[in-house]
């Protein structure tokens, strides 16, 4: 074990590439993706655990990346909205937002997609309620909810009927 | 929000882990799943100049049946804890509130030796253990101990355990078929309890109160009542008897008193509706 050191050198396989630097140890998860990665898609909202606008998936799980350290990912895998669609091709739950105009401002979006992915993903099947306790860790100030609900619906879904 | 800098280092054991705790002491914390102390770090109310990450302690992250226990690592996930089948057969009070514990994200990370460790009176699960009669397995460099949940939350955000000692294992006794109820009042969704209630039945009731002081606390006027044989309304009438809960922005002393007769009223109606072989 290395002793205590104000600086990490961390790997971490963001959207299946892997990117290695040297940070500062109180570097967090968001700051590396945004600043030093420079994948500025997962937005910084309340900035202390509780709106999920900075949800990404670690290890497939939906996590909040201002409350992690870049440390914590070390050896891991995250994958941020930009690694969600194929190319041109948008993923079945980015589709559905937009087919169920599950946004309105949008800065909750990539978080709301990023639970909704990891939702499914861990989920068989989701009913609405699933649903709505399944987003509670991230707020959208514009919506009600309504749309992202349906959205997040069909999006898990077509994802099932992928599978 | 950024934390203060700190030195993190990542030990490969916990004889590692407790090493250097004990060679840096008060100037050192312990991170788990990050969940109560980054956000207090990045507050700045915490300021560690050593971080001493254990999270990726694969060992110390497991439910084991232990005869009349169940056995939890102390880096066990609320994630885990909630979903584990051992944790829902034999102690589904404690998979509920696992299940109640901020939202999914923070499920995802938080760990129940964490949460315990925080020692924060408005956490769930520390009045989950309570109510449980639960007990810590703790080791430091003076070797290992158990601590009953009753001895280990001494106050605000500080428990029994040394500046060297990790929660290594908590043990529950199963709860064998005996009806459970855990109430959580809240304003909004993913907030912390304004006043919670976690509560057994069985030959020995437990009942303990989340937001009510500054521990988790043990309503013993209630037990006491169950004990004697006592109506479920009367007993819940005596709910904040003893207690001293605090005053704050989302509810006075008062009101929170209110909460704990009316939020212990409903759990142990609860907890005899859900008694193995009982009509529901």
């Amino acid at each position: 074990m290395p002793a205590p050191n104000t600086d990490v050198t961390v790997t971490i396989a963001v959207n299946g590439t892997s990117t290695e630097h040297q940070v500062e140890a109180r570097t967090l998860l968001v700051h590396y993706l945004r600043e030093v990665v420079g994948l500025t898609g997962t937005n910084i909202g309340c900035d202390s655990t509780s709106c999920g606008a900075c949800t990404v998936l670690l290890d497939g799980e939906s996590v909040k990346s201002c409350t992690v350290l870049a440390a914590q990912a070390d050896g891991r895998s995250v994958t941020t909205i930009e690694g969600l669609a194929d190319g041109d091709e948008l993923h079945p739950m980015q589709a559905a937002f937009r087919e169920h105009h599950g946004l309105q401002c949008g800065y909750c979006t990539p978080g709301m997609v990023m639970a909704a992915v990891g939702l499914a993903e861990e989920r068989a099947t989701l009913d609405e309620d699933d649903v709505r306790k399944g987003l509670e860790g991230n707020l959208c100030r514009c919506t009600g909810y309504h749309n992202i609900v349906a959205a997040v619906l069909a999006g898990a879904a077509e994802m099932a009927g992928n599978r | 929000m950024i934390p203060a800098a700190f030195a993190y280092a990542r030990p490969d054991s916990v004889e590692e882990a407790i090493a250097l705790l004990a060679e840096h002491g008060d100037d050192a914390k312990i991170l788990a799943g990050g969940h109560s102390l980054l956000p207090l770090m990045k507050l700045r109310l915490a300021t560690p100049s050593v971080l001493v990450d254990v999270g990726r302690l694969a060992d110390l992250s497991y439910v084991r049946d232990a005869g009349d226990e169940l056995a939890i690592g102390g880096l066990t996930r609320h994630h885990d804890v909630e979903q584990h089948p051992l944790v829902r057969q034999h102690v589904p009070l404690m998979s509920a509130a696992a299940g109640e514990v901020g939202d999914p994200q923070v499920r995802h990370r938080g760990t129940l030796g964490g949460s315990l460790a925080h020692g924060d009176p408005a956490s769930d699960l520390p009045a989950v253990v309570l109510a449980l009669r639960g007990t810590m397995v703790v080791r430091g460099s003076a070797g290992e101990r158990v601590i009953a949940a009753d001895d280990f939350f001494e106050d605000f955000l500080e428990t029994a355990l040394a500046d060297d000692e990790i929660i290594t294992e908590v043990r529950l006794p199963k709860t064998n078929g005996a009806g459970w109820s855990f109430e959580k009042f809240q304003r909004r969704a993913q907030d912390w309890a304004i006043v919670g209630v976690a509560a057994v039945g069985g030959e020995s009731p437990g009942v303990a109160l989340v937001n009510m002081g500054s521990t988790p606390v043990r309503a013993d006027a209630v037990e006491a009542a169950l004990r004697a044989g006592a109506s479920t309304a009367d007993a819940a009438a005596a709910a904040a008897d003893g207690i001293e809960p605090p005053s704050d922005l989302n509810a006075s002393a008062e009101f929170r008193r209110h909460l704990a007769r009316v939020l212990v009223g409903r759990a142990l109606a609860t907890v005899a509706d859900t008694t193995a072989g009982s009509a529901r």
